[in-house]
């Protein structure tokens, strides 16, 4: 009896030592050949001299269905492996990739691009005109659920938004396929950065019959993944990372020099860095404790993102009603401090509502960013002047706002400094609410907050991406704000100027001082940047404003 | 014994099912949407995204809707991986979650158990204070400090195993050894602390006495005896370690379920979050069932069925 008990007790400890074994053999076929997959890593590291390069990423593809992404892993390697009309090169400036070259008509609305025919789909198929009809009406159609499909096509190919909204058939959508390589596109008003839009992945396009066979499995294998682009997927683990290769039928393929790319998922910065400490990945992101460290490192870089951060006021709220107030707020944030101590990570004070680097004068080439120069500065003092003007305006003492902040480690170190500035205004209170993003975006549609840290990075590469949605009643202004004279500079910018493209960007020029300078809609804080390291052997990796973050076409190790 | 467990596994159905509702009906009051791209869309074009995933339905009509498909089996389509199936996922990323966890468990228990017989038989010697100063280090050092230094000093200075990742066994030892630390103290402590007060009692003093040796009775006699506490925490120390693979994931970049039960809440992902809930529920009554039978296997006094 008591033996059998004690056997008992043995044969539960072996069995959930076999449901241990038999889990880790179920994942990843590990456990029973483990140490061949030894042996494949070493080749792996080995073949680092050859044109391998080991990526890591924060978070896993969520989608690889061009309709369905929204967010910059997928667009990375979305973009990595398929190629649209144009695609960004290394200058970050569109090229030519599917289309050779486009005709506009005179009223800027007909586009047509004509493609090259050398272009194949990694099963044999020809890229041809009918792959883009069939994603942008995919994109758009309301039994996809597309959420950028509307979003970005939407009020720029003509029928977009009535597509989406059910109310038109999506054989109205305004692109046609003229012949086999002749590609028709009707906007729906002239759209002066249509080009750089064609790039985006929610414009790639898709082959139909490859799509429509694989159905509901589309896109969620390596296998059921079709690429027109300089790599193709050869590997996907979900959670643990993807292989790509070199695409040998690619249209381009001789200006390819990478033969393969591995990307892990990996989330911790620390982790990071140690598996770049100990050669394996080839770059590692730096949170802002690591900089100090690595700041003199050869291989530590900055890349500075095209991404804005700034204080939304609700002028809804009586005290931020008042312009002055509005000013004090934006004059008061020493910003140089706030970059160099809370992020430092390469970020820049933000003085505007356009990043820097981001689009330079059609005429002089010159920088947004330099023409019209910082439209915010600090300057206490004369922050308390403006603060104590806007109190004798309001007919008060002492004033309490709310704060709306993030809940992550950084964003509440910020919050935590920037209540700080803002409380030096003599009698003002600010309570910091920190909360998860998915609660601020519902605050912020339901304009429930005073002050709230937001921020906007670009779908396009044009001023309209960040200045247009503060026109009255814009689908993200959310701050109360309406002018009309800020309102009809947009309006111009976008309709009579849309092809007067130096008269269009004065607009612009003129627009952002008006909702900074003038009417202080947003206090602007910083422009994001992102250290990494990076192995000094791998050269000519483009980095991009939008879409795809990193361009690895051209990329190769010495 | 066969209708203690039949009546325990209609319990476990029961409770399953009010754990779904719960989950389901608080689940609705998180905040936002899970719309990835909610702050770039109207909300006429949010609605229709909704409208797609049957969103737009009373509450209670989706819940009816979950449940008739979880009585099916079928969990749903994650909203993040698009047209990826709950089911598919949870497969996938449990794997390792769970081999790390018993590796864990079992490394964790062993050794902690050696460590406070140790302890127990050197009482008061330079063996006891030692594994004692260990068991106490283990159970207050957090398994991601520890986690840390491992990946560093073994991992990139020494480079006895991968620095993080996954693929090979050796890639699964230091998140083991992190995560078994907590266990490892846990049971020493406890494995001190029973055979100390075991070895002080009446029936070992006779066993003692009849002449049985030394270590006949530590063995015989009080290790069995002094299981009985240990196996109750058991329990308890396997959910904790549920919990603390989401840390030790992380680091080691293990692709385990943990990070994904977290990252599902943040970003609404609905048929996830119940799909993790749903499993980790499970998960935990039948470690609980597995515990209260071992109690009947250790120690003859708690017997469970009454005819046996």
């Amino acid at each position: 009896m008591k033996k059998a008990n004690w056997l008992l007790l043995v044969l539960v400890l072996a069995l959930s030592m076999f449901l241990a074994a038999c889990s880790g053999g179920d994942d990843s076929d590990t456990g029973s050949d483990g140490g061949d997959d030894g042996g494949d890593g070493g080749e792996e590291s080995s073949g680092d001299s050859e044109q391998v390069l080991n990526l890591m990423e924060s978070a896993e593809i969520p989608t690889m269905d061009a309709s369905m992404a929204t967010d910059a892993v997928a667009f990375q390697w979305l973009g990595s492996t398929t190629d649209g009309l144009y695609r960004l090169g290394l200058d970050a400036q569109p090229e030519p990739a599917i289309a050779e070259d486009h005709e506009v008509s005179e009223d800027g609305l007909n586009w047509t691009f004509n493609l090259r025919e050398d272009a194949t789909w990694s099963n044999g198929d020809p890229v041809t005109a009918n792959d883009f009809v069939y994603a942008w009406q995919r994109a758009v159609d309301p039994d996809t659920g597309s959420e950028y499909g509307p979003y970005m096509l939407g009020g720029v190919i003509d029928n977009a938004t009535e597509i989406a909204d059910g109310e038109t058939p999506v054989e109205e959508l305004g692109v046609e396929a003229t012949d086999d390589y002749t590609l028709e596109v009707t906007l729906e008003k002239p759209t002066p950065y249509f080009e750089s839009m064609t790039a985006f992945g929610t414009f790639l396009p898709l082959n139909q019959a490859f799509v429509e066979e694989a159905g509901e499995d589309y896109a969620l294998e390596a296998d059921t993944l079709l690429s027109n682009g300089p790599f193709m997927f050869t590997e996907w683990n979900q959670g643990e990372g993807w292989t790509l290769e070199k695409n040998e039928d690619y249209w381009d393929a001789d200006n390819v020099q990478l033969e393969q790319i591995n990307v892990s998922v990996v989330k911790e910065t620390s982790s990071g860095v140690n598996l770049y400490n100990s050669g394996e990945v080839d770059r590692t992101g730096l949170t802002a404790e690591f900089v100090d460290e690595y700041r003199s490192s050869e291989e530590f870089r900055v890349e500075e993102e095209p991404t804005l951060f700034y204080l939304k006021m609700n002028q809804e709220n009586e005290i931020l009603s008042n312009v002055n107030a509005r000013k004090a707020i934006q004059m008061v944030i020493d910003r140089q401090s706030m970059v160099d101590t809370i992020l430092n990570n390469g970020s820049v004070p933000g003085v505007g509502d356009i990043p820097h680097n981001f689009t330079s004068h059609p005429e002089t080439e010159e920088d947004f960013r330099e023409i019209n120069g910082d439209l915010v500065e600090t300057n206490k003092e004369e922050a308390q002047e403006l603060w104590s003007t806007a109190k004798e305006e309001l007919g008060i003492e002492e004033a309490e706002i709310g704060y709306l902040g993030g809940d992550t480690e950084t964003s509440k170190n910020l919050d935590a400094y920037l209540k700080a500035q803002l409380e030096e205004l003599e009698g003002l209170t600010v309570n910091v609410q920190a909360v998860p993003f998915q609660e601020r975006l519902d605050r912020d549609t339901a304009m429930d907050y005073d002050l709230q840290n937001s921020g906007w990075g670009p779908d396009y590469i044009d001023p309209n991406t960040f200045l247009n949605m503060w026109v009255t009643d814009g689908a993200n202004n959310k701050t109360g704000y309406s002018s009309e004279e800020y309102d009809s500079l947009i309006e111009e910018a976008n309709d009579e100027l849309a092809l007067e493209p130096v008269e269009r960007y004065e607009n612009f020029l003129e627009a952002e001082k008006i909702l900074i300078q003038d009417d202080a809609v947003i206090a602007p804080l910083y422009q994001r940047a992102t250290a990494y390291l990076w192995s000094s052997s791998v050269k000519d990796v483009g980095v991009n404003p939008m879409g795809a973050d990193f361009n690895y076409k051209y990329a190769y190790k010495e | 014994m066969a209708r203690y467990i039949t009546q325990r596994l209609v319990y476990l159905v029961i409770t399953m099912f009010l754990i779904a509702t719960f989950t389901f009906f608080l689940m609705k009051f998180l905040p936002g949407t899970p719309l990835s791209a909610a702050d770039r869309l109207s909300e006429e074009q949010q609605a229709i995204v909704l409208a797609k995933y049957g969103l737009d339905d009373p509450v209670p009509v989706q819940y009816f809707n979950y449940m008739v498909n979880l009585v099916q089996g079928d969990l749903g389509i994650s909203f993040q991986f698009d047209n990826r199936e709950v089911t598919t996922i949870i497969l996938d990323r449990i794997g390792p979650s769970l081999q790390i966890g018993f590796q864990a468990m079992i490394v964790g228990t062993i050794l902690g158990m050696l460590l406070g017989l140790v302890s127990a038989i050197y009482h008061n010697g330079f063996l006891d204070y030692g594994s004692t100063f260990t068991a106490v280090l283990g159970q207050s050092i957090p398994s991601f400090v520890f986690a840390g230094i491992l990946q560093y000093f073994v991992g990139v200075k020494l480079g006895w195993f991968p620095v993080a990742l996954w693929g090979t066994w050796e890639h699964t030892v230091m998140p083991t050894i992190s995560l078994a630390i907590f266990p490892l103290a846990i049971a020493a402590r406890f494995m001190r602390t029973e055979m100390l007060e075991v070895m002080g009692s009446d029936y070992i003093t006779t066993a003692r006495a009849k002449g049985v040796n030394k270590f006949g009775v530590v063995f015989k006699h009080g290790v069995r005896n002094a299981l009985i506490p240990l196996v109750t925490v058991l329990g308890p120390l396997a959910i904790g370690l549920m919990t603390g693979t989401l840390v030790i994931e992380n680091i080691f970049a293990v692709p385990g379920i943990g990070e994904q039960f977290v990252k599902s809440i943040n970003t609404n992902d609905f048929p996830i979050i119940m799909g993790t809930t749903l499993f980790f529920a499970f998960f935990f009554i039948l470690i609980v069932l597995v515990i209260d039978l071992l109690y009947g296997v250790i120690d003859p006094r708690i017997r469970l069925a009454e005819g046996e």
